[in-house]
């Protein structure tokens, strides 16, 4: 076919620069909000998906990880004991007070682990190390929440709910979802920052045996243990996603956002196809009046539509790996793995494709004896 | 010898909101391979609306249309394209030349409508080309021909894919004195020389001379009225006046 549809597209300079501004708005739009959605899903269950831990035992009814509620360290020894257990520790992700060197309050959570254990600690440590904690009153905080916390080095001291806390360490990358810093510490100290009672504990991290079947051992504990939930870790984890993400309402605003940004896309992609097609609506009926059949006029307009789309995602492409780059220092995380970037590439076409219809429902209806018509 | 196109009882009723407006009314008219037909009359008589349903474009409101022996008037709307696309070329006013495209790829797409395609389309879009002189035209652009020349790339494209009939909507309407006689000259040609069944619509007198037959309408109806160029005063070309030369002789004249 000679190139009709490549030639019509790149015709009129200032148009095709039109369209594909709109597709590269449109997708990058798209790339942003998305990408926040799955950095935000990512990072509300973040301590749990990075947990090592196979079961999550919380108190019972407990809808996500911030609600985590007391209940007797001593069911540590029962889950301990049960067959097919290869370790367990107990845990705190609890809400905190954070006092800065200027007296002002920061609101954090604070999370106590066993840095003896696989269990519940922080991950991509920096600067200082995880035995590091052990030191009295040491807590480790992540590099993005320096200024937010008023840390400026390792040895600065601050208090927790009226407790000396000192910097040990620092985490890259671990982020929270409700903007109050994660804090790691032992388990000792955590008790201490957040309040809970020498006897207690919110959670305990379970990991099963090799070769153990997690749904038995499961349903074992949940049998021996009383007044709790046992759950596995994918479960508690995406309890926890769904409860900020929609519960809350802000994932909903987020995916709100993604679609406008779709629908933007197909009404600026929509116009400029149509437009173009207008431009040369008398070529159309020439075509229909030569005899072309309306499936070789929907390919010149889809082919067109298609051009447009992969041309617009390459450069909406360039821009979100920037902006996607420019966002890993910042509070929230927006990321792009590779099954989206191919959703996206496909959302494009078909957003693209789909603007091509009010243009393809023109032609088909467009009479060939306008051709006579001078 | 059977008509190219057979119009039998035709009428055409175009309706604008309650009243209906007659286009066409009881026409009758064969037109044979080898002859120039001219369609004249006044703005309004339906010279155009009989070419569009000659062409299989415009369907008639009554009446029977067959286009190399075949009826088309029951034929559905998908069924209507091909019957235009092997047997019926078009020339337009207008030219209707695809501006994006250059000469050589206008008539290209064309074949490419027929399943010509690859080499084989460029070969055959040359030749066509070299039959109205323009062949070293084949990378310029629309925009950078004269009219008469865009008229005869037009040519050269309703001729791709050999079709039996040529129908031609005032061809010489937009061109000069000269031009027109060309493009008139190659019709002339293509009919005597190719066999082919040639239509025009024209208000052109001067055009006269090419015609085998001369149709005449007024108000939707074929009209009583010199029917040669002779009974019109006009000396008739010889018919095979171009036969001996090809057509670019007519443009390089």
């Amino acid at each position: 076919m000679p190139p009709l549809a490549r030639r019509n597209l790149f015709h009129d300079k200032i148009r095709f620069t039109v369209t594909l501004t709109g597709i590269v708005f449109s997708v990058v739009l798209i790339v942003v909000e998305l990408g926040l959605f799955v950095g935000f899903t990512l990072t509300t269950s973040s301590i749990i998906d990075r947990s090592n831990a196979d079961l999550w035992i919380v108190s019972r009814g407990t809808p996500y990880i911030e609600q985590g509620t007391p209940y007797s360290e001593r069911k540590l020894y029962q889950v301990l004991a049960t067959p097919g257990v290869a370790e367990a520790e107990k845990d705190i992700v609890r809400f905190g007070d954070w006092k800065t060197r200027d007296g002002a309050s920061q609101g954090i959570q604070v999370v106590g682990f066993n840095p003896h254990s696989s269990l519940g600690g922080p991950w991509n440590v920096v600067a200082g190390s995880v035995d590091d904690l052990q030191k009295p009153d040491a807590v480790m905080v992540d590099e993005i929440y320096k200024k937010k916390l008023g840390v400026e080095r390792i040895g600065d001291v601050f208090e927790i709910d009226g407790r000396r806390a000192r910097v040990v360490g620092f985490t890259r990358g671990i982020r929270a979802f409700t903007t109050t810093p994660y804090v790691f510490t032992t388990f000792k100290n955590a008790q201490g920052f957040a309040r809970v009672e020498a006897d207690q504990t919110l959670f305990i991290l379970v990991r099963a045996q090799a070769g153990a079947n997690l749904k038995n051992l499961q349903r074992e504990l949940q049998s021996r243990l009383t007044d709790v939930d046992v759950l596995t870790s994918s479960q508690f984890s995406r309890m926890t996603r769904i409860y900020w993400m929609f519960t809350t309402g802000a994932g909903i605003a987020v995916l709100i956002a993604a679609a406008l940004g779709l629908v933007v896309g197909v009404v600026v992609v929509a116009q400029t196809i149509y437009a173009t097609t207008m431009d040369h609506i008398r070529e159309f009926g020439t075509l229909k009046a030569m005899g072309a059949g309306n499936g070789y006029i929907y390919r010149v307009i889809v082919t067109q539509a298609a051009m447009s789309a992969v041309m617009g995602y390459a450069m909406a492409m360039v821009v979100s790996a920037l902006i996607v780059h420019a966002s890993q220092s910042g509070g929230a995380a927006i990321l792009l793995p590779w099954p989206m970037a191919v959703g996206i590439f496909f959302l494009s076409l078909l957003m693209c494709i789909g603007a091509a219809m009010v243009s393809i429902n023109k032609v088909t209806h467009l009479d060939p004896a306008m051709v006579f018509k001078s | 010898m059977q008509a190219a196109i057979s119009v039998r009882k035709v009428s055409k009723t175009y309706e604008e909101g309650t009243s209906k407006v007659p286009a066409l009314q009881g026409i009758d008219l064969d037109v044979y391979p080898g002859e120039v037909v001219l369609l004249m009359g006044p703005s309004g008589s339906g010279k155009t609306t009989l070419l569009s349903v000659m062409g299989c474009i415009l369907r008639a409101s009554a009446g029977s249309v067959r286009v190399a022996g075949m009826e088309t008037s029951s034929l559905s709307e998908k069924e209507l394209p091909p019957v235009r696309l092997e047997h019926i070329g078009f020339i337009f006013q207008g030219f209707n030349l695809f501006p994006t495209l250059t000469v050589g790829e206008n008539v290209e797409l064309s074949l490419d409508l027929k399943g010509v395609r690859g080499a084989k389309a460029r070969e055959e879009a040359r030749r066509l080309l070299s039959l109205v002189s323009l062949e070293h035209k084949y990378d310029t652009f629309p925009s950078d021909l004269s009219g008469g020349q865009k008229q005869r790339v037009a040519v050269a494209r309703a001729l791709a894919g050999s079709p039996s009939v040529i129908l031609a909507d005032e061809p010489t309407a937009a061109l000069d004195g000269h031009t027109g006689r060309a493009v008139m000259q190659t019709m002339h040609e293509l009919a005597h020389k190719h066999g082919r069944a040639v239509v025009v619509v024209t208000h052109d007198s001067r055009v006269l001379e090419f015609a085998d037959r001369i149709v005449r309408m007024e108000d939707g109806r074929i009209v009583p009225g010199p029917t040669t160029a002779h009974e019109a005063g006009v000396p008739k070309i010889p018919p095979h006046a171009f036969i001996a030369t090809p057509i670019q002789t007519a443009f390089e004249a």
